[in-house]
């Protein structure tokens, strides 16, 4: 069968596309004439692409600074911060003796910013915005988004939002420090602390143009992926990348507006005096005149969104694990439906079980005991993924690449970092557990290191098709081994922190002696940390290196995989196919089938054979 | 494309939806999310106690008759932009973006009345929550007065048949159903509560 089968791409590609509006003379786009609309104000998805990437990769850097000096603070705090002073200013206080102190409130203005800016513009805008532009239209056989125009504006919505967050850091009063959640009443009292003025003004505002952005992406992803499929291309056809993104950007849209809604409340409260959130309250010796308000209302709001948003975060690193595995072992993703289907269960179940985060702020235990038991069910659909991944790379023949390994290695972090969800799932230990290092532990590893290997994974592997070139292997196996060493050295010890109910977000353990011996594990974490936020900057190195002197890509397909992206032209214009857009006949896992090695899914169904899709 | 070529029907892309008007569903699905948070803050702050009741003034009713009314002479004035009816098409378009001024109009004259009967925007929260509910909506009909404004000003310029015209018509008409639904069920919400 393997000599009969013709997959010639150019013969396909001149196959009449579906409902395909594109002009051959118009070579693309016929905006981008200039630099500024071709690099800075582009509609083109896959410039847009790059764009989130790469100020993703600046906030990234920014946030991973804000935690090695915290954590400077955690591990080392006997030793003199003097010298990060000309960075950090006013912030440090260097006394007679030339010893510099972290100011306490800018302590919490790091952990603050390192965790919005870490959730929000890395791990959603840098995560999702990037993979979602570059694949939707590429592996669909679409020439751009649904929109290109509000595709630009999710773009620029999300850079004026950064502008915004960037700013406040420069505050005299210093930036918000309330926590990411921004719980009322800290974030709502300018008199609580004094990132709670205009730290938290600019915060809100930055949040609420993020919101906007996410808003104008997702609906633009939906509709595109639901609308502008290429022929052939049915819902059963789409690779797992496009099935994550499309639930990622589902959830967006129903849980940011209610985000918005929260925020709304909030700023209400925070200038115009209502009481939605605020009541009798004593700040410096003086009643508030607010009556009447719940702190719990804003929770159940925040979490409404909080909640799907840490599914927003890492479905698409779910999804561009499965693509990389699938690749990278040569083999068909195991149990292709079972892994969408479970996808759609995590999804659903991530509405019903927001106050979970609440155990212990005063709800209902009643009303606690429903959210367990849905928290925990959300078991069951990991662990549907989690075997089809490990069965997927049972023998396989797998290529030890860097992308494949951040890929394994998103398995190993996502089970360890999901088994400790099944304890802090039970309402009963999070009486112990809550607001302790094993929750950091818990979160850290399960959507943060985890989404990060998966989105390394995905850079990795989809470097070539941004930049038309390779980012240095050897480099990428360090920065592989050193980061998934590094972080579990990172977060490992923390549950056994956590267990010991060490507190987190404290500044400083002085005063209790029941935490004094964990000193030496503290200045263990720092120093881990260091060492990974060093590897960190290696990619980051390799990264930009690699777009100017990297490998030159010099075939269309270099890893041998099935789905579209990978038959545009290597340097491929706004329009992505030049001629017509290439129709789809088969699933996109069709790898070692009938002893060939991968058969893409442009390729005919030859006679008598099967589709694995529909 | 020409006129002949034009069929008065409102499906431009049969058996598929087309992009833009599926993307206003789904921005629509997210202002519904948007709504069901904020009343259902105002269900669970309320079962909190602490909550002065009071009448909402009838003006909040007629305005729902001004919403209802211009939601009907927005779908004549597309059944009429169909039909051809150049002149109708035009007054009925401008009819409805002025009904849509005047339901804003109206919502101030509103929370001037909720002002004077002691219901204060920054008093029990009760208030505070038809103030904020009513005020986001009506920044919600403020962006489909906009749409209006547009409407209104190709209303009056050279009358043609497009595909293109065809299609914005009917998403500025389903944004502004959407809209007037949304006040109904609103309504309906604050005097059931």
């Amino acid at each position: 069968m393997a000599n009969t089968r013709t997959y010639d791409e150019d013969v396909l590609i001149e196959e009449h596309g579906f409902e395909d509006h594109f002009h051959d003379h118009h070579h693309g786009d016929k905006y981008q004439t200039s630099f500024l609309t071709h690099y800075i104000f582009s509609q083109d998805h896959k410039i847009i692409a790059r764009q989130f990437l790469i100020t993703g990769i600046f906030w990234g850097l920014i946030g991973a600074m804000m935690s090695v000096i915290f954590r400077l603070q955690l591990g080392f705090p006997e030793e003199s911060m003097a010298w990060i002073k000309p960075l950090l200013g006013k912030w440090i206080t260097v006394n007679e003796d030339g010893f510099g102190t972290l100011a306490p409130e800018f302590y919490y203005a790091l952990v603050t910013m390192h965790g919005t800016i870490l959730v929000f513009f890395v791990l959603t805008a840098g995560l999702s915005g990037t993979f979602a532009n570059l694949l939707i239209p590429l592996q669909l056989g679409a020439r751009d988004m649904a929109s290109p125009l509000l595709n630009m504006f999710s773009y620029w919505f999300f850079f004026l939002a950064g502008v915004i967050m960037f700013y406040s850091l420069f505050l005299s009063t210093g930036p918000f420090a309330g926590g990411w959640t921004a719980y009322p009443p800290l974030s709502i009292l300018p008199q609580a602390s004094s990132g709670s003025g205009a730290g938290m003004t600019l915060w809100t505002l930055s949040l609420v143009l993020f919101v906007v952005s996410v808003l104008l992406g997702g609906i633009n992803y939906v509709t595109t992926i639901l609308n502008l499929r290429t022929k052939g291309m049915n819902m059963w056809r789409m690779p797992l990348t496009i099935w994550a993104l499309f639930l990622t950007a589902i959830l967006g849209i129903l849980s940011f507006p209610v985000l918005a809604a929260g925020f709304f409340l909030l700023m209400c409260d925070r200038t115009l005096g209502t009481s939605f959130y605020i009541s009798e309250i004593f700040v410096g010796g003086q009643a508030l005149e607010n009556v009447g308000g719940s702190p719990i209302l804003y929770q159940h709001l925040f979490w409404f969104l909080g909640h799907p948003e840490v599914y927003i975060i890492i479905l698409p690193a779910m999804g561009l694990v499965s693509e990389v595995l699938a690749v990278h072992s040569r083999k068909p993703i195991f149990g292709y439906k079972a892994m969408v289907f479970s996808m759609l269960a995590i999804g659903f179940l991530s509405f019903i079980v927001w106050a979970h985060h609440m155990f212990m702020s005063g709800i209902n235990p009643f009303l606690s005991n429903f959210f367990v038991v849905f928290t925990l069910i959300i078991a069951v659909p990991s662990a549907v993924k989690v075997f089809n991944w490990i069965t997927t790379l049972y023998k396989g023949n797998i290529r030890f690449t860097a992308a494949s390994l951040f890929a394994i290695g998103f398995v190993s972090m996502f089970i360890s970092g999901g088994l400790t969800g099944i304890f802090l799932g039970n309402s009963v230990l999070d009486i112990q557990l809550h607001d302790t290092y094993f929750v950091v532990a818990h979160f850290h590893i399960v959507m943060g290191v985890a989404a990060f290997f998966g989105m390394f994974a995905g850079v990795y592997h989809w470097f070539p098709r941004m930049f038309g070139r390779f980012m240095n292997e050897t480099l990428g196996r360090i920065h592989f081994w050193g980061t998934l060493i590094g972080a579990y050295a990172v977060f490992w010890p923390m549950h056994y922190l956590g267990m010991a109910g060490v507190p987190r977000r404290y500044y400083s353990f002085d005063n209790f002696d029941t935490f004094a011996h964990f000193d030496g594990m503290n200045k263990f974490i720092t120093v881990a940390a260091m060492i990974v936020f060093v590897l960190q900057v290696l990619f980051i190195v390799n990264f930009f290196y690699s777009i100017f002197k990297g490998r030159k890509q010099k075939t269309k397909n270099p890893w041998g995989a099935t789905t579209l992206e990978w038959t545009a032209p290597i340097d491929a214009p706004h329009g992505n196919w030049p001629g017509k857009i290439p129709a789809v006949h088969r699933w996109p896992y069709d790898y070692g089938k009938d002893g060939e090695d991968f058969i893409p899914q442009i390729a005919p169904l030859a006679e008598g054979e099967k589709d694995h899709g529909h | 494309m020409t006129e002949a070529t034009i069929k008065p029907t409102p499906v431009l892309f049969t058996g598929k939806w087309h992009p833009k008007k599926f993307a206003l569903l789904l921005a629509i699905a997210g202002i519904i999310m948007m709504f069901s948070a904020l009343t259902s803050a105002y269900i669970v702050r309320k079962a909190a106690g602490n909550w002065l009741e009071f009448k909402l003034p009838a003006i909040f009713l007629y305005n729902t008759i001004v919403l209802i009314i211009s939601s009907v002479t927005a779908h004549l004035g597309y059944q009429a932009y169909l039909k051809g009816q150049a002149s109708r098409y035009r007054w009925l378009t401008a009819i409805t973006f002025g009904l849509g001024l005047l339901f804003l109009g109206l919502q101030v004259l509103g929370w001037e009345q909720l002002k004077s009967i002691g219901v204060t925007l920054d008093g029990n929260p009760s208030g505070s929550f038809i103030y904020v509910i009513s005020g986001v909506h009506a920044a919600h009909v403020l962006g489909g007065i906009g749409a209006l404004l547009l409407g209104v000003k190709t209303a009056f310029g050279p009358f043609k048949q497009s595909p293109r015209r065809t299609l914005r018509i009917q998403l500025v008409n389903t944004y502004w159903h959407f809209v007037d639904a949304l006040w109904i069920y609103l309504i309906i919400f604050f005097i059931v509560q």
